[in-house]
């Protein structure tokens, strides 16, 4: 039991000045990702079943190799912030920190491990 | 923090059943939510039987009857009987409303009453609000200025009174705060869509100089940005105002100051 009135609660440690940036970024990448996720899609639909010679050629040509790419980064950079989001919601104190730090990690390894095999493919 | 069951403390049990009035031919079942501090007990539903030939049309009415001539211990908060000063707001039928604007006959089967959800309660259908009002007073729910007072009054046009339409309704009855699962999971620190709503009343008046501190004191991961557009605010507001849409204006207001 603390003896706090309810304006020192209600206040708490005041605002962080944070937020919008985070805010901002989830829509960009939502737009974004809502016109290169259907591309992507229709490519890789394409290519799946292919034969691995057929698969090679198709993420040899630029513009597959890079819409892959993007989806990769940003879709896991999203995922990863929109996870931020969600923990928030539901996680408090260390269980938070290590849920984010777990995600990132799993996130950027995801995306690494993406990136790699593409460039095993493309190049 | 989230919980997805009730602390064992605040699970619910069967109370008493009241006789049903004598004589009475239109007779409805209120089902209500009990508690009180002093027995040490856990909250029960007691059911009442109200003679609806001889009582008024809204939830108030046959809460006051019950008050009056059947259980006098049973406890809640009302005063103005119209919507005006938000007391008697209550979880009626699974929806947080004003029971003195909720008329019985929207409500099939039985009337079932609690109070306002994941809040302290006081006793019987007596939420604590003093956590919400402290948000309330938090985001300086007064006019702000630093030009010096002008010798007759703050001018405003026509235009710029008509943006406060939707917003100075709000009589901070609790309905719409108490229905977001994020002022549930995170009200300690979330402000609720009353208070950003009346943030944003503040905010776009155009008499007020304090829109950056206002602004300012806004930003912040849980502040604001816990408010997920559930739209729950805008659902149950007995006065069908629209909180979401207002945190949606003061989200676009942050984004403006930096893209």
């Amino acid at each position: 039991m603390r003896y706090l009135t309810a304006r020192k609660r209600a206040e708490g440690k005041g605002a962080a000045h944070t937020g919008t940036e985070h805010h901002w970024s989830m829509q960009v990448s939502a737009v974004g990702l809502a016109l290169i996720v259907p591309t992507f899609l229709y490519i890789f639909g394409k290519a799946l079943g292919s034969d691995y010679a057929t698969v090679t050629e198709t993420f040899s040509h630029p513009i597959p190799a890079i819409v892959t790419a993007l989806v990769l980064v940003f879709g896991l950079k999203h995922f990863n912030r929109g996870f931020e989001m969600m923990a928030q919601d539901y996680l408090r104190g260390s269980q938070l920190k290590a849920a984010i730090m777990f995600m990132t990690a799993f996130t950027y390894g995801l995306a690494a491990t993406g990136l790699f095999a593409l460039a095993k493919l493309a190049l | 923090m989230v919980q997805f069951s009730l602390p064992k403390n605040s699970r619910m049990t069967v109370g008493k059943t009241w006789p049903k009035p004598e004589g009475a031919k239109n007779v409805r079942k209120f089902q209500i939510y009990r508690w009180s501090p002093d027995d040490g007990k856990n909250p029960r539903i007691d059911t009442y039987f109200v003679d609806m030939d001889n009582c008024g049309p809204m939830v108030l009415d046959a809460l006051i009857k019950i008050k009056n001539e059947i259980d006098p211990t049973l406890t809640f908060r009302r005063s103005c009987r119209e919507g005006i000063c938000g007391s008697c707001a209550m979880n009626i039928d699974g929806r947080n409303t004003l029971a003195c604007i909720y008329g019985m006959d929207e409500i099939k089967g039985d009337v079932k009453i609690y109070p306002l959800p994941h809040m302290p309660v006081v006793k019987d259908l007596v939420p604590d609000l003093t956590h919400f009002y402290a948000q309330h007073a938090s985001i300086m729910p007064w006019l702000e200025t630093k030009t010096n007072r002008p010798a007759k009054e703050w001018k405003q046009s026509i235009e710029d009174r008509k943006k406060l339409d939707g917003l100075y309704e709000c009589v901070m009855c609790a309905s719409c705060s108490t229905s977001c699962p994020s002022y549930w999971w995170n009200s300690d620190k979330y402000l609720g869509p009353a208070a950003l709503l009346h943030a944003y009343r503040w905010i776009i008046d155009s008499r007020d100089e304090a829109t950056g501190e206002r602004l300012d004191a806004l930003e912040d991961p849980f502040k604001l940005y816990r408010c997920h557009t559930i739209m729950n605010c805008a659902k149950t507001c007995p006065k069908g105002l629209n909180p979401a849409e207002a945190i949606s204006h003061i989200k676009k207001m942050m984004v403006e100051r930096v893209v």
